[in-house]
């Protein structure tokens, strides 16, 4: 294919310019840009060489290569990213063994600090890497080296980014993200797969301004990660007035009501799939009717599950315990130590009013009665019970033949 | 006001002639059981009692109908309104912790933090034997005015529990992009991830119920036993205890009598 720049290419693939503006439109939306500078990414983008870029498969499915290469009716960010230098993609290349191994080292040496590494899927630590050989060698020595060539890497979903559903539960392979094999210059892009929007949104972004957009502390690009899918999802009128669905298919469901009882993680997850949606911006699965499973959330398989709950279980091994049945357990059980206590401390009042009834019978055998009440902050002792001295303070006062002084702040 | 706001470890007041001539022996107090009042909750310390209380039962119902919204019927603004009185009881609260910390660091002895971390023996020990006494295995109860160092341990327990839940709610809210919950607590939110620190908030509400049980329970229990007004205290911020027993008490002494004779004479 001949080198003369994107634009070039953008325009052999059947882009007109009308459409390729459109683009420039929806990449400065995308990057969360005012409209304005619409046409200076329309001037970088056509200013621009195709973007070498070698593209490497861990422990992954494909999909976020999927994402952007099945589309039936190509839309202008999938052609964009088509028209890219790819020089080197294990799915794409019509070479094998040796002679792949060679356009790759090639295509490193030649763009040496020139080219963009992408990387979809984990990469193993375990068995000294023998989970994921690329030609022969552990993953992870693969990675590194482009990545140390690269001018930027871009973890493209979200196994890429923190190992993903390969990590999740006891984590076999001992994978992880590329993060810790990647130069400074790395952006994460999670998501299950990636948007294809968000990709060709960081590299136009590169394309523009010469640096990666500003990402927050897992360093996903603000512009795509920084709002709640809560904010921005289209049946959040229904989360503010109470109507949710409660059961799969039921009224709620088929009326299109808030999925938040249904374990939807969309008012904990960062991303922006209600506005760029997937599959040529036709839907996203909350808008399809499923709940959001808080894919672009840092490990999320094992942090954001289960994923038809709003919460997990907190007691481990067992799945089903909910936290309210934990918490009413604990309320439950100290009312009823409680319970079990008071009637213990009753019968251990009544036992000294008994004792000390006694000892005063014996004390004085012949004496008057003493009076009926006790201190006068007490309460007078029922019929059954007058002329036996009331409990605790009240048979000590008497003990000591002293009246009480009246109770209160008669000095006040 | 301020009476009684010398630390604990001052020297006792010189006992001069007062009205009552109280306190001119250790172990002969004058008319041992005339009960005297003694000013033991300091006003904003009982208006923060309240205060909490009101917003702990209002969050948890709030709460609880946000982490599973029940019983009222769809229409109306139903979650809008239960979260915006959820936050706003919320910043209640906050303002209300803040005063009483305040009060933690300079109210009087019975207010302050060292009636609620035991710093000698006495209270150490005092601890199990008020735990002895709810187990049947004592069968007096340590005297004391302000708090016991068995109700000390868990309030103590209950404040950290509280800032638990301050602390994981202004995370939760910064989710939804509010400051100062977004950026201040984003580091939590990194740490612990959004599932966990919903789990950690709605867990500790229980935590915080199951104490207040508790305290409720053993306020009228300690009230029924002592019979010093322990539960109208709350409200006065009076108890009345005999003068030997403000005497004895672990927080008392003869220098408390004279405070409380002069309060009552003024």
């Amino acid at each position: 294919m001949q080198d003369d720049g994107l634009y070039a290419a953008l325009v052999r693939r059947g882009m007109t310019r009308r459409s390729f503006l459109q683009f420039s439109a929806a990449m400065a939306a995308a990057l969360a840009l005012p409209l304005s500078y619409a046409p200076r990414i329309a001037a970088a983008v056509e200013g621009s060489k195709r973007l070498p870029v070698i593209w490497i498969r861990g422990q992954a499915c494909g999909g976020d290569t999927e994402a952007f290469l099945r589309s039936s009716d190509p839309d202008t960010v999938a052609l964009f990213l088509d028209v890219l230098d790819i020089q080197y993609h294990d799915a794409f290349l019509g070479v094998a063994g040796g002679d792949a191994e060679l356009a790759r080292t090639s295509a490193m040496d030649r763009y040496r600090n020139g080219y963009f590494a992408v990387v979809e899927g984990s990469i193993p630590s375990g068995a000294s890497g023998a989970y994921c050989l690329i030609g022969g060698r552990p993953a992870a020595d693969v990675v590194r080296e482009v990545c140390a060539g690269a001018l930027a890497t871009i973890a493209v979903g979200s196994c890429a980014c923190d190992g993903g559903a390969p990590a999740a539960g006891s984590n076999p392979t001992g994978a992880g993200g590329v993060r810790a094999l990647a130069g400074a210059r790395y952006m994460a892009l999670p998501g299950c797969p990636v948007n294809p929007v968000n990709l060709a949104a960081v590299i136009v972004h590169y394309l523009t301004f010469n640096e990666l957009p500003p990402a927050d502390l897992a360093s996903r690009p603000l512009a795509a990660y920084g709002d709640l899918i809560h904010n921005q999802c289209e049946r959040r009128p229904h989360f503010e007035f109470g109507e949710f669905a409660t059961e799969w298919g039921d009224e709620g469901a088929q009326r299109g009501w808030c999925l938040y009882k249904l374990g939807c993680k969309g008012p904990e997850t960062m991303g922006n799939c209600p506005t760029v949606r997937y599959g040529e911006k036709t839907s996203w699965n909350v808008r399809a009717g499923h709940g959001c499973v808080g894919c672009m959330t840092p490990s999320f398989w094992n942090a954001m599950g289960p994923a038809y709950k709003r919460l997990p279980s907190p007691v481990p091994f067992l799945p089903n315990v909910t936290v309210d049945m934990v918490g009413g357990a604990l309320l439950g059980g100290v009312a009823g130590v409680m319970g079990v206590h008071a009637v213990g401390m009753g019968v251990r009042f009544k036992r000294r009013r008994m004792i000390a009834a006694h000892e005063r019978a014996a004390a004085v055998p012949l004496g008057p009665l003493p009076p009926a009440v006790g201190d006068a902050g007490r309460r007078s002792e029922p019929a059954a019970t007058v002329g036996l001295a009331p409990a605790e303070h009240g048979a000590a006062d008497e003990a000591d033949g002293r009246p009480d002084a009246p109770v209160g702040r008669e000095g006040r | 006001m301020t009476a009684l706001d010398e630390p604990l470890a001052a020297p006792a007041a010189p006992t001069g002639a007062s009205a009552h001539g109280a306190g001119a022996a250790h172990h002969a107090v004058q008319r041992p059981n005339d009960r005297v009042a003694v000013y033991i909750w300091q006003a904003p310390v009982r208006i923060t009692h309240w205060v909490t209380a009101i917003c702990i039962v209002t969050l948890s119902l709030t709460g609880g109908y946000i982490a599973d919204p029940f019983l009222i019927p769809p229409g109306g603004n139903v979650m809008t309104t239960i979260r915006l009185v959820h936050i706003i009881t919320a910043l209640t609260f906050l303002v209300s912790g803040v005063v009483r910390t305040v009060y933690l660091l300079a109210g009087n002895r019975f207010v302050r933090w060292t009636a609620f971390i035991p710093t000698n023996r006495t209270q150490f020990t005092e601890l199990f034997r008020q735990a002895g006494f709810y187990g049947f295995v004592r069968s007096e109860i340590p005297k004391v005015l302000g708090h016991n160092q068995l109700a000390a341990a868990a309030y103590l327990a209950l404040f950290a529990l509280l800032l638990v839940e301050t602390v994981t709610g202004f995370a939760l809210d910064g989710l939804m992009g509010a400051e100062p919950g977004a950026t201040a607590f984003a580091w939590l939110r990194e740490l612990l991830g959004p599932q966990m620190l919903r789990l950690v908030h709605h867990l500790t509400m229980w935590l915080i119920l199951a104490i207040a049980l508790f305290h409720v329970y053993s306020c009228v229990l300690v009230d029924h036993i002592e019979n010093v007004g322990v539960v109208t205290s709350m409200f006065t911020g009076y108890k009345f205890p005999t003068r030997e027993e403000v005497v004895e008490s672990r927080d008392g002494g003869p220098e408390v009598l004279e405070q409380a004779a002069k309060r009552a004479d003024a």
